[in-house]
């Protein structure tokens, strides 16, 4: 007799062969994807590379041309209860003109039924919100701060950020790192969040997803992500042999020095031939990989393959 | 906190410096996963991953309900090992510089010898002033 392992949940995110085309451009092509339930996923990528256009598709605010999006096992864009399991947070959401700040507390709770009024209060304390000001006339940031006291304290199973700190100053970024943690740690759910601050909030991560032209280029926790690639710089001479038949994600040039980031893994083999060779190596940061990525290809480097036939799916 | 090493390696290496200076003593209680994430606003799952690491080693141990604990003997273990990799970590960096500089082993026990006389003087002064303001 064997003993039947019980069935796995299914992911919080399911994306296969996703494509979405705007006319004649493709924002999005042959996006498969999984993220495990609980996780905090960083969705990085330069400007236009699809980052808002597939979060747009995880909250059911716009379907696909072509592949499946699941969200907890169902279609969010017509499934009801699954819509109301994602909070999306948008750079730019809209709030009727009369609206101040207690209304638009009033009404999140109707769409979210896990709401949490404690955690919004504390929220607007530490964004100090102003109450009597038309949400209308709110400044970038104080937009930019309501929008995560709605997606914090709406506690829905898929919380998806895009850009949320926009506007936002040191201080109150280092207020909403901290909110999203602890409410995190009390309350563990899965969250998206695309940003370009990758330094600053790589810490909050356990995974990344990276798009380059509506492409995912990575897909890995941040940990794999940051062991893929490493720097090694020296005199010229000496980088270009400890860097020959790797693949350059980037290179920088100052004088007789060069610096470039490699992909590998940088072991304790490739660090001491790096120190007789008179270099120095060190881990890339998840800044330097994605810069990397969005940067003009390398000779050499193949094209991507051509973008797959839109499955008929009237936009 | 970066230095290049995974994120929750950092994590249990600063509460493992932690119970090695005596910060957290054996027998009470670590911060919390919520503490520490809060605190260095980070990932509570790579926090947890961290804490747990020294719950393999044997030097944190959990207690339901309350949390985590230093494990009895902690202390010891942790200074036993960083005492094992002090010549590795230290001494042999410290001589492949003096032979890179062309200093003699004798020179480099004199410079030890200086430092180890100024630190003591640093320290004897400022138990002086901790006494002289009570």
């Amino acid at each position: 007799m064997t003993c039947q392992t019980p069935p796995a949940a299914p992911p919080a995110v399911r994306l296969r062969g996703v494509g979405r085309r705007f006319r004649r451009t493709a924002a999005l092509s042959d996006v498969t994807l999984d993220l495990p339930e609980g996780v905090v996923c960083g969705l990085l990528g330069r400007n236009g590379a699809g980052k808002t256009t597939l979060m747009s598709l995880l909250a059911g605010h716009d379907r696909p041309s072509s592949g499946s999006v699941e969200v907890f096992g169902a279609d969010p864009f017509t499934h009801a209860p699954t819509t109301s399991a994602v909070s999306f947070v948008r750079d730019d959401q809209r709030y009727p003109d009369d609206f101040r700040l207690s209304h638009v507390l009033s009404v999140a709770p109707r769409f979210h039924p896990a709401w949490s009024a404690e955690r919004a209060a504390e929220l607007v304390d530490a964004f100090r919100l102003p109450s009597r000001a038309d949400v209308k006339k709110y400044s970038r940031g104080q937009l930019s701060a309501l929008g995560i006291v709605l997606g914090l304290a709406s506690r829905a199973p898929l919380t998806v950020f895009d850009e949320p700190y926009l506007g936002l100053d040191a201080g109150a970024r280092q207020v909403f790192y901290r909110q999203l943690v602890t409410d995190l740690a009390e309350h563990p759910r899965t969250v998206v969040v695309s940003t370009h601050l990758v330094d600053e909030m790589e810490a909050l991560l356990d995974r990344v997803v990276v798009l380059e032209g509506g492409r995912v280029v990575r897909d890995s926790t941040v940990d794999e992500a940051r062991a893929a690639a490493y720097t090694v710089s020296g005199p010229s001479a000496a980088v270009d042999a400890l860097t020959a038949g790797l693949r350059v994600l980037a290179s920088h040039r100052l004088g007789e020095l060069r610096s470039a980031t490699v992909e590998g893994e940088l072991t304790d083999a490739v660090d001491a031939a790096a120190r007789r060779a008179g270099a120095q190596t060190g881990p890339a940061s998840l800044q330097e990989l994605v810069l990397a990525h969005g940067a003009e290809p390398e000779v050499g480097t193949p094209a991507p393959p051509a973008v797959r036939a839109s499955e008929g799916v009237p936009a | 906190m970066d230095d290049g090493r995974p994120i929750f390696q950092q994590i249990a290496d600063q509460i493992a410096d932690g119970i090695a200076a005596g910060a957290y003593p054996e027998g009470t209680q670590v911060p919390s996963t919520t503490e520490l994430s809060a605190f260095h606003r980070i990932n509570p799952a790579t926090v947890g991953k961290g804490v747990n690491l020294l719950v393999e080693r044997g030097l944190l141990h959990k207690r339901r309900g309350l949390g985590m604990f230093v494990t009895d003997g902690a202390r010891a273990s942790l200074l036993a090992a960083r005492t094992a990799a002090f010549a590795r970590a230290y001494v042999q960096p410290l001589l492949a510089e003096a032979r890179a500089l062309g200093l003699s082993t004798d020179d480099v026990h004199k410079i030890v010898d200086e430092a180890a006389d100024e630190t003591a003087e640093e320290t004897a002064e400022e138990t002086a002033r901790e006494r002289s303001t009570p």
